[in-house]
């Protein structure tokens, strides 16, 4: 197949899926056969796309065109290829999770959950792809709409709450701040084309570049933040798998993904040197700190992940933000690091949910004895949030405070050392009361062992996968690397 | 006789004559045959005209050979050829739905009037958009008035006869208002024809007499195209009509009347005359005034069908303000907006319509549940909602992005905010029905069919699948939008 070919079927792969999802309904087993035949083979096709883009080729697709000038097109770089390759790749393995925990826990209305994921999953990977921010744009909202109906999967009065908060941040930010920001583009500069360099040089003077980079950065409600990331929290109403995969994988990384983006190839680095970045590492940092400080008094255990993300993602932004080579390597790392951590410690929730039917931080005294697995992957998960060895999180936290370093910021140097020792502050703890304290007097008399096998096997996966990156990182690193190179 | 040379007139007259014949016939089925052939015919020549306007530019006609300015001058130029499709394209695509529709509301014996009066009302509507003459439109506005004003009466609920006599009222009104300004001009030009009167009017523009007339004409018009605050009529109007005419008349009537408007202020009168009158001003207060107080009025209804019709009149609003820009790119935005809304708008209307034959009324309580009872209906009437929102891939974001473009080319960053803000009230009204249809449980076992009969369905979802098809690829009415707006703008001095 032509790279062309390659990165249409990518974009039609999950759509498909979704298709056939909704027409294999009534067999249960076909239908996730659907899921699991449709990631595996999205996986391979991004796969061979890597191969492409390494080999320094840029494969590009051109679709049609919306308004003059504003096309739908795609092109392939090292930052897309690597956002799709961890969603796809997550993907086949939250597919085997979502299997066992649908199951295991009885949820109705699977036939639209898997057919909804799988838009998303398109839509995620078309975002990853996009050429042009109004092609981003256009994926970016139809990526809120498709989860709307996971968020709200449950279908109660919290579900519709949740709901609610969800699309109103989302669209909202996107509507009113993102809009006028493309807008605003594409009238200085007369195209919205992603190009390395950015578009925006000599086009805008710096206090119109400033304003613009703000209502790009708050309009991108999905890398959520501050004062924009209460969507987040509203999300964990969904069941485990997605809160797993797209509130710690897809959609919180479209977010981010964007915000690299627009800050490496639609403004340019060298462009940004000249305007006053200060407000935004100010932000960054303070939503990086104020998480975690959330994070540390959440009982909730997916809450708590929940403002983990936040400030997690804030690491991302803060890491762009500073300008500095080695520390935009560390942000585009960050983003598989995180998502392999992250999606490891949802998974061990809802694994925990699915065995023992425990939500809260305070229930879980003891509870490693009996899902050893579930745990240790859990102890992995967090080694990697903290930013420890032999955990993926060390290597981006290396590159970003390496990158803080070198620009001698020292606040951004501040925050991310306090992080950390927050970050260890409250995902320590659920390890020791899981592995150290003595069962709960009123939990004895349930007894119940591992979850289900899918899940298990879903989730030691992606620890694998966590401990992997930190000795195998050659490959996203490059990746990284060519981000960069690409100025 | 050379039919090619009439094709001015006959999209009026086809469905003009069509009323009678299907009066004559006294059979439902018969006018209905009538009726759709007619609207159908219409289309073809509608389209027919635009491909001529597009390859040979603006064509005139003069009815009996009698030579403009003394005889009655058919004029139609890329922005009339645009609406008149949008008007014959949207009575073609009901009119197959009526059929279901009207049997499930109307008693048989009051069908063959039914069509005879959709059939007038279509012929107005089209003869407003097509003729050149002042005194012409007026004629057509009144004919397309009346027939609309029966058809909103044959509602089945006793409160359709109120509200088309609110209706009735206020169009009259409205109507009256018309005629006393095309009067002043006659005064003032002693022309009807609007070409001839544009001329004159350069003479004379300074003149009390004449700025009289532009605003009775802006006044009644905007009782005619329910601009904010004058917009009383419409909500009932649209909620106790039957369901194929309050879709037929929130796609077509309002933006008819927003094309004399325009016709008016830029064929006749000329920008500056419309900004020395500081009617921009007043058209950009009212504008957001809709738009945001009308959204906000749409989202505490409990009654689908009012809800869309108070959205109509926010919508409205985004024409208008694109309208008081007086820009090329607020004009395309208008036009633009115009037929996007038209087609989305008559399209949900459409799907409600089917709901409602099935579920037995609007209410939300009542639709609760509708995305499990009628899957099809339900989905099309959120794919319409988002277009109302103005999401990406829709017709409205079109729009929209339009809008803000013209915004921002005049450096009004807080209109551009304000046009965003106002769509966050298009969320949350169109949430209103997401929530009810796929988040409750239905109050009651429900009883009857599944879906609408297929014919509704149909026909909805060809103008809900046009208002997506418009959203990504939108040269063919970008690109009319803009031409209009050009060659209206490009008449000023």
């Amino acid at each position: 197949m032509t790279a062309q070919q390659l990165i249409l079927a990518s974009l039609s792969l999950p759509a498909v899926a979704a298709a056939c999802i909704g027409l294999a309904g009534r067999r249960p087993n076909l239908r996730e056969s659907v899921t699991l035949a449709a990631s595996s083979a999205l996986l391979v096709a991004v796969l061979a796309l890597a191969q492409a883009v390494l080999a320094g080729e840029r494969p590009r697709l051109r679709l049609f065109e919306v308004m003059p000038g504003l096309e739908i097109a795609f092109e392939v770089e090292p930052l897309g290829l690597l956002f799709a390759l961890v969603a796809s790749g997550l993907w086949v393995v939250s597919s085997v999770y979502s299997i066992g925990y649908m199951r295991g826990n009885g949820e109705a209305h699977q036939t639209r959950f898997y057919a909804c994921f799988a838009l998303a999953l398109a839509a995620a990977v078309a975002i990853a792809f996009s050429a042009n921010a109004f092609t981003l744009f256009l994926f970016y909202e139809a990526l809120t709409l498709v989860t709307y109906p996971l968020v709200t999967h449950h279908g109660d009065a919290e579900a519709r709450r949740g709901g609610r908060i969800y699309l109103t941040v989302l669209i909202g930010t996107s509507i009113v701040l993102l809009l006028p920001a493309l807008v605003f583009t594409w009238q200085a500069a007369g195209t919205t084309d992603f190009q390395p360099g950015g578009i925006l040089r000599d086009k805008l003077d710096p206090i119109a570049l400033a304003a613009l980079l703000a209502l790009y950065m708050f309009g991108i409600g999905k890398a959520a933040l501050m004062p924009f990331h209460r969507w987040l929290p509203a999300a964990m109403v969904a069941p485990a798998p997605v809160s797993a995969l797209l509130h710690a994988v897809a959609v919180v990384k479209a977010g981010v993904f964007s915000v690299v983006k627009v800050i490496v190839y639609l403004f340019g680095v060298d462009v940004l040197d000249n305007v006053s970045m200060q407000w935004l590492v100010a932000i960054a940092g303070f939503t990086i700190i104020a998480a975690s400080v959330v994070a540390l008094g959440a009982d909730n255990l997916k809450r708590r992940l929940a403002y983990s993300t936040v400030s997690q993602l804030a690491y991302i932004v803060l890491a762009a933000a500073l300008l500095a080579p080695l520390s935009i390597i560390g942000a585009v790392l960050h983003i598989a690091s995180h998502a392999l951590g992250k999606i490891t410690l949802f998974f061990a929730a809802g694994s925990i949910y699915t065995a023992a039917h425990k939500t809260e931080v305070s229930q879980l005294d003891g509870i490693g004895r009996r899902m050893p697995w579930t745990m240790g992957a859990f102890a992995i998960g967090a080694l990697s949030m903290i930013g420890l060895p032999p955990a993926a999180g060390f290597i981006s936290k290396w590159y970003m405070l390496s990158g803080a370093m070198e620009q001698a910021h020292w606040a951004a140097v501040a925050v991310i050392i306090a992080s950390t020792l927050l970050n260890a502050a409250y995902f320590l703890p659920i390890v020791y009361r899981a592995f150290f304290r003595p069962l709960a007097a009123g939990a004895a008399h349930v007894a119940h062992g591992e979850a289900p096998l899918p899940i298990v096997a879903a989730l030691l996966i992606t620890a694998a996968a966590t401990l992997a990156l930190f000795f195998l990182p050659e490959m996203p690193l490059a990746l990284a690397r060519e981000v960069i190179g690409a100025r | 006789m050379n039919l090619v040379a009439h094709l001015p007139i006959l999209p009026v007259v086809v469905p003009l004559i069509s009323a009678p014949i299907a009066v004559l016939s006294r059979r439902g089925s018969v006018a209905f045959v009538l009726a759709t052939t007619a609207s159908w015919a219409a289309l073809a020549l509608a389209v027919a005209l635009w491909v001529q306007v597009g390859a040979e530019g603006t064509i005139s006609y003069a009815i009996g050979n009698w030579p403009p300015p003394w005889g009655i001058e058919y004029r139609i130029d890329t922005l009339s050829a645009f609406v008149l499709v949008l008007v014959s394209g949207v009575a073609a695509i009901i009119l197959p739905y009526c059929r279901r529709s009207i049997e499930a509301e109307l008693p048989r014996e009051q069908h063959y009037l039914f069509y005879a009066m959709f059939g007038l009302c279509l012929a107005g509507l089209l003869g407003i958009v097509a003729t050149g003459d002042a005194f012409n439109i007026f004629v057509f506005v009144e004919i397309s008035a009346l027939a609309s004003y029966a058809l909103i009466a044959l509602g089945r609920d006793r409160r359709a006869l109120v509200a088309s006599y609110q209706y009735l009222i206020m169009g009259t009104i409205g109507a009256t208002f018309l005629v006393i300004g095309i009067g002043l001009l006659y005064l003032m030009t002693g022309t009807l024809n609007l070409a001839d009167m544009r001329q004159r009017l350069a003479d004379v523009s300074d003149m009390r007499p004449v700025l009289t007339a532009l605003a009775f004409i802006t006044a009644g018009m905007s009782l005619k195209l329910a601009l904010f605050p004058l917009h009383q009529w419409l909500p009932n109007a649209y909620s106790h009509a039957p369901s194929a005419v309050s879709a037929f008349l929130a796609g077509t009537a309002t933006k008819v009347s927003v094309y004399v408007l325009l016709r008016f202020y830029y064929s006749v009168f000329g920008a500056g005359l419309v900004s020395d009158l500081g009617l921009r001003e007043v058209l950009l207060v009212l504008s957001l005034a809709a738009m945001f107080a009308a959204s906000a009025l749409a989202i505490f209804q409990t009654d689908l069908k009012k809800l869309l019709a108070y959205s109509s009149v926010a919508q409205i609003g985004y024409i208008t303000l694109g309208l008081s820009f007086e820009s090329v790119a607020g004009l395309t935005a208008s036009i633009v907006h115009l037929f996007n809304h038209g087609i989305t708008k008559a399209g949900l209307f459409m799907l409600v319509g089917g709901a409602v034959l099935v579920m037995g009324g609007s209410d939300m309580s009542r639709l609760a549940g509708l995305g499990r009872a009628m899957p099809l209906t339900s989905f099309g009437i959120v794919l319409g909602g988002l277009s109302l929102i103005g999401v990406p891939g829709t017709a409205g974001f079109i729009s929209k992005w339009s809008l803000i473009v013209a915004a921002l080319e005049r450096n009004q960053w807080w209109l551009v905010f304000a046009i965003a803000l106002s769509s966050l009230l298009a969320l949350a009204y169109v949430w209103r029905f997401v929530e009810a249809a796929y988040l409750r449980e239905p109050a009651q076992p429900r009883e009857g069919g599944r879906e609408a009969p297929p014919s509704m369905l149909i026909s909805a979802w060809i103008l809900v699948a046009a208002s997506i098809y418009f959203g990504l690829d939108s040269s063919l009415t970008l690109g009319s939008a803009m031409a209009g707006a050009q060659s209206l703008l490009g008449a000023a001095p």
